[in-house]
């Protein structure tokens, strides 16, 4: 029995207990609990079942490295998959569920695996499921995918709320614990920026619990003298929860912070997202206990020694009444130690080495009667869901039973690996260190940062010193060393504090248990718990040629799950280089990349969610649109009505009505995205002239040009009309997704290429709110307003004027992309919505409606215009819209000049733009491709052209179109074929592109 | 004419760890020139009556104001009825020299966000060092809240003046009041 006992527990607040339930059951905790301890106090061992066998599992560990305690927690709009019960800390109310298992985890049908283990090897999903080939899309994929997988996905939105913080210091610290805290103590009285994170909701690490005295304070009292006057210190920044998940180039980490993981209904964000500049990074990050491999190390009720003393300690939970210990180190035995001051029974600790003469803790515990067995090893633990016993055997031999041992819960220490996740996340190497038999930061390899110099030093035990002593002095050097770089400097004679030192017996390093175990113990004895991948496993990959460690962890996924192997890696290893007869440094270690551990996606969105997913530019008008039956079209980032719906019309009806009273009454259109660039300078006209195919110096003050502007590599990229405002300015509209991108384009060339011209562009693209006043009643609506003269002789086809028109200050721009008298009206953007009513009401019994982009894109392709974006996609030139009118031949250059040159550019078997319309008058699909005789290498059907534009035009009653086809304007009248998407093939005439009004005199009256 | 409309229409949010108003119209002419030339000092401290700014400053007395905006860009503030008139005397001092004057008040949003959390809700949205010993009022920089551009300066030590554009307004003020909402104090900056 796991359970709670009567006194202990230094985190828990016992005035609060708090309920909660897992798998529907009601349960009991306190306030400081984790889900974990919680859970074992409540005697529940089994929190889980395994991923590909389904074999029961229980609590391992007691921090992020745990394996096996993932839970759905929450419901609804609090859901959350995969959350790890070690770090989850509890609250009232909150709900949990085991994962990956069905229909119950006490009764679990998938278990039936576990009896074919020995079918299920690793690789075995490689070597089953390759053949028949379209077996593994529609039967073999569903079924793993039923099978298998741990969390639920979420079905609902996440009410909660998640933010970032841009956090800048000249130190960051990752780990509170005491290597941490002297670290930023020592760092701090230089005078440095210094932010500490500790991920969990407590300062000293495991110091409290494995103890000692600094200067002769006990270490939990150090701590908090630490903890108090790092508090004082204005430079420096303290964190409890918040974990450093990520370490990036540049001195660039992040950090994760929880802030109402444990409150239900707490105000303000979830999570955090810490982004850190930081000019150098002390990872002192501890370091992660090992498992040892024995048979049936898996069974519930077998965990990692300091966890379960974390549990007695921390949280006063024994997780069973007789506790075996099982070691290679002297660390475990202070597990056995604790469980006998806290009245529990240790039946027997089982030591793999063989020692010349007992260290002081073996002393001590042998003193309290614990028996010891040296030169031993555990051959089988016994039990199902819980472990019941455990067989003794000699580590030397093959597993021969020499004792069984009745208990309900083992101990178990393989030794400690640092954690040097961060210090590898940017290439930080690594060496292998024989005394402790684990990997530690190779200091000498850092990772470099942009000037050459290592940016991460690692502190403590995540760099391979574990002593409370040494730990104290390798932090304060580390912190001594950094400012020194960094050009602060210690005060004068600071030193670290002392810790009273004890004399450990050396570790030995132990990879299997027994030492020649025979393959049914290895079938046994797993080393990633929750990938399940056992010593079998990998000695089969090994054996099978997957000699490359990264090819080995991806054949058998060994820690290739949620705990990214923090429990497996290196003991994975170690039997991959045992199976290769190598020695492990060779062998070498997979890739650690962040995060260090799992953090919320949602956390790293932040607030690109809801309304503030992406930012949505609004017109001046955008709120009458809305309210005025606006149906929204993206357009860049703004939202253009495409248009406007009245009553339940449907959406092509409204488009219908609108083009038709555009056509015969007038039209509004919101043209406020379009680009506006100022241009202005003594050499304005001739940059202009670079800038455009055309001319636009010679474009007389007061009047409009339509402009093309190509990249330098020939390719339409943009157009509008130009106006010139005065002697010197020039103002170009460009479209509308073109507005930031062609500023961006001339600023590049004014400043990397003709940095010596003299000329100046603004981007005043949104100063004005821009109606186009459109149609045969277009003048008279103007005429209403009043203020300045609209007539044709004083303000002709392509020309501006300033003035007024009721009252407004207006520029008004003769220009039309309709083919329609139109008047485009530029006017201060907070005086939009206003001018805007105006013309309505002005309109009003004119026939004046709003209409939208997909209106505004029929009036133009019924006259032929092109449209960027639809007429070119970023390969196609002016040459082949037609347009050589608009290519100056007057001009020495423009950008794209030369390129139009290339053989491939002038080659006559471009595509050219053509009209087309389709026999039957129905219209065209967008996009659909003509096509022609015989087949291609790929066995596809020959092509000769593709539409480029295609609408029901309302005003000729039928399907119109443009293209791009071959040879196009030399084949007018040919009809050619465009398979539709159904089946159904489309026939349409070459003809002109100019379906109405070809003559344009609708537009010059 | 007709009043003008700011893009928020002065909306405010109050009741979070600090607080966001949309503030305006004001007056704002974008001056690009040489920033060392006499004809560019003269011409904007006599519209703006304020100091001529340093690089990455911004100096500001009630609705007047000179931003250093890059190595050949100024914006001028005053009161938003000034524009015309300012742009008229501009235009008038520049005649004879290179140098280009526009009018961007309504191309604009303008916000404060005020009080002891101010620097925190900034500090959210844009990767800017906001420790008081760092960046201290009068210090003006162009950068990002969040997704879209942004320039901003304190104007003491609790209130930062918010400048972006007119159309992404609605998602500034958005982002502006969800880095402001209750229970969000980040507790740095000394607060």
């Amino acid at each position: 029995m796991s359970t709670r006992l009567a006194t202990g527990g230094r985190l828990l607040n016992k005035s609060k207990p708090v309920g909660f339930t897992f798998n529907g059951k009601q349960m009991r905790g306190y306030a400081g609990d984790t889900l974990a301890s919680a859970l074992l106090a409540n005697d529940q061992m089994l929190v889980g079942r395994s991923f590909k066998y389904h074999r029961p599992r229980g609590i391992v560990a007691a921090g992020p490295e745990e394996p096996n305690a993932l839970v759905n927690l929450g419901s609804d709009a609090t859901f959350e998959p995969n959350a790890r019960a070690t770090t989850t800390p509890l609250f009232d109310g909150l709900e949990a569920a085991s994962q990956n298992h069905w229909p119950s985890l006490e009764f679990d049908v998938g278990a039936i695996n576990k009896h074919l283990s020995r079918f299920l090897p690793a690789g075995f999903y490689y070597k089953m499921f390759m053949y028949p080939r379209a077996f593994w899309k529609h039967v073999y994929e569903p079924v793993i995918r039923q099978s298998a997988g741990l969390g639920k996905a979420p079905k609902d939105r996440d009410q909660d709320t998640y933010e970032h913080f841009y956090g800048f210091c000249d130190v960051l610290i990752v780990g509170g614990g005491v290597a941490g805290l002297q670290a930023a103590m020592s760092a701090a009285k230089s005078g440095a920026r210094v932010i500490v994170m500790e991920q969990t909701a407590h300062w000293g690490g495991r110091a409290p619990v494995d103890g000692g005295t600094v200067d002769g304070t006990p270490v939990d009292k150090f701590v908090d003298e630490m903890v108090a006057s790092l508090s004082d210190m204005d430079n420096v920044t303290l964190r409890l929860n918040t974990m450093g998940a990520g370490v990036y180039d540049h001195g660039y980490a992040l950090g994760y912070e929880r802030l109402t993981d444990d409150q239900a209904e707490a105000a303000g964000p979830r999570h955090r997202l810490w982004r850190v500049r930081a000019a150098h990074i002390i990872t002192a990050t501890g370091a992660i206990e090992r498992p040892l491999s024995f048979a049936g190390n898996d069974i519930p009720g077998v965990m990692l020694a300091a966890s379960l003393r974390d549990y007695l300690v921390n949280y006063g939970v024994s997780a069973g009444d007789r506790t075996v210990v099982v070691t290679n180190n002297d660390n475990a035995y202070l597990t056995a130690i604790a469980l006998k001051h806290a009245g529990l029974d240790v039946p027997l600790i089982v030591d793999a080495r063989v020692l010349p003469q007992d260290s002081a803790l073996m002393e001590q515990a042998k003193a309290l009667g614990i028996r010891v067995l040296m030169g031993h090893a555990i051959a089988s633990v016994k039990g199902g869901k819980r472990v019941t016993g455990v067989e003794v055997c000699a580590q030397a031999g093959e597993g021969a039973v020499l004792e069984e041992i009745t208990c309900d819960a083992v101990a178990m220490s393989g030794g400690w690996s640092p954690v040097v996740h961060l210090w590898s996340h940017c290439g930080g190497k690594l060496r292998w260190d024989t005394t402790h038999a684990c990997f530690s930061p190779d200091v000498d390899n850092p990772p470099l940062g942009a000037d050459g110099a290592g940016f991460v030093t690692p502190a403590g035990a995540a760099a391979g010193v574990f002593a409370l002593d040494d730990v104290l002095n390798d932090a304060h050097a580390a912190a001594d060393g950094v400012m020194t770089t960094l050009g602060f400097k210690l005060p004068k004679g600071l030193t670290a504090p002392s810790a009273e030192r004890r004399e450990d017996a050396p570790m030995a390093p132990v990879w299997m248990m027994p030492q020649g175990a025979a393959i049914k113990l290895r079938e046994k004895t797993w080393l990633d718990y929750q990938n399940d991948v056992k010593v079998s496993d990998v000695r089969l990959a090994a054996q099978e040629g997957f000699v490359s460690v990264e090819h080995a962890k991806r054949y058998t996924t060994l820690g290739m799950a949620t705990d990214q192997g923090k429990l497996s890696n290196i003991n994975g290893l170690a039997t991959l280089a045992g199976a290769l007869d190598r020695d492990i440094p060779s062998v070498g270690t997979t890739t650690f990349r962040p995060p260090y551990h799992p953090i919320s996606l949602a956390a790293i969105a932040g607030d690109s969610k809801n309304h503030t997913f992406q930012p949505i530019r609004r017109t001046p008008m955008h709120d009458w649109h809305d309210a005025n039956g606006a149906e929204w079209e993206p357009v860049g980032a703004w939202r253009r009505p495409y248009a406007f719906k009245q009553g339940d019309e449907s959406t092509h009806d409204a488009v219908m009505r609108e083009v038709t009273n555009t056509r015969n009454n007038m039209g509004l259109l919101d043209a406020s995205t379009l680009g506006k660039i100022i241009v202005k300078g003594p050499d304005a006209g001739r940059f202009l002239d670079m800038m455009y195919t055309n001319m636009m110096s010679n474009l007389k003050v007061g009047k409009c040009r339509y402009g093309l502007m190509c990249s330098e590599n020939g390719f339409l990229i943009d157009d509008g009309v130009v106006a010139r405002i005065d002697e010197d300015t020039w103002l170009c509209h460009t479209t509308t997704g073109g507005a930031e991108s062609i500023h961006g384009h001339m600023e590049e060339w004014l400043q990397t290429e003709w940095w010596d011209w003299k000329v100046y562009v603004a981007n005043v693209t949104e100063q004005y709110a821009q109606v186009a006043v459109v149609g045969p009643n277009a003048r008279k609506c103007l005429e209403k307003l009043g203020g300045m003269d609209v007539s044709k002789d004083a303000l002709g086809f392509m020309e501006w004027a300033d003035g007024t028109l009721g009252g407004f200050k207006v520029r008004i721009y003769r220009i039309s992309f309709s083919g329609e008298l139109s008047f485009e009206i530029a006017i201060d953007a907070s005086q939009g919505q206003a001018f805007w009513d105006a013309l309505m009401v002005a309109g009003n019994d004119l026939g004046v409606m709003p209409y939208g982009t997909e209106c505004l894109h029929i009036l133009r392709a019924e006259k032929g215009f092109i449209m960027i974006g639809d007429e070119t996609d970023g390969t196609v030139i002016p040459q082949d819209l037609g347009l050589h009118w608009a290519l100056s031949k007057k001009k020495d250059d423009y950008l794209g000049k030369r390129a139009q040159e290339r053989s491939h550019m002038t080659d006559p078997a471009r595509w050219k733009l053509v009209g087309l319309e389709t026999v039957d008058g129905s219209t065209l699909p967008d996009g659909a491709y003509a096509v022609a005789e015989g087949e291609n290498a790929n066995g596809q059907r020959n092509t000769q052209g593709r539409v480029t534009s295609s609408y029901h035009s309302p005003t000729l009653g039928k399907g119109i179109a443009m293209g791009l086809v071959l040879n196009g304007p030399d084949r007018m009248g040919e009809v050619l074929t465009f398979p539709g998407v159904d089946g159904k093939e489309f026939e349409a005439r070459i003809c002109d592109a100019v379906f109405y009004d070809k003559e344009g005199e609708k537009q010059n009256v | 004419m007709s009043d003008p409309v700011t893009a928020m229409k002065n909306a405010t949010f109050t009741n979070g760890i600090a607080e966001v108003r949309e503030i305006g119209p004001l007056g704002m002419i974008t001056l690009r020139g040489d920033l060392n030339a006499s004809y560019m000092r003269k011409a904007a401290t006599n519209v703006a009556g304020v100091d001529y700014p340093e690089v990455r400053t911004c100096t500001c007395a009630g609705e007047r104001g000179i931003a250093w905006m890059s190595p050949d860009e100024l914006l001028l503030m005053c009161p938003y009825d000034e524009v015309s008139a300012a742009l008229e005397k501009i235009d008038g001092a520049f005649a004879k020299q290179h140098a280009l004057a526009a009018n961007v008040s309504d191309a604009r949003a303008v916000f404060q966000v005020s009080g002891p959390h101010a620097r925190e809700v900034v500090a959210k949205l844009a990767p800017v060092d906001l420790d008081p010993q760092t960046f201290t009022p009068g210090m003006f920089r162009r950068s990002r809240l969040a997704q879209v551009p942004a320039a901003f300066w304190m104007r003491d030590e609790v209130t930062f003046q918010i400048i972006c554009f007119r159309s992404v307004g609605q998602y500034v003020f958005d982002l502006l009041s969800q880095a402001a909402q209750p229970g969000s104090e980040v507790g740095v900056f000394g607060i």
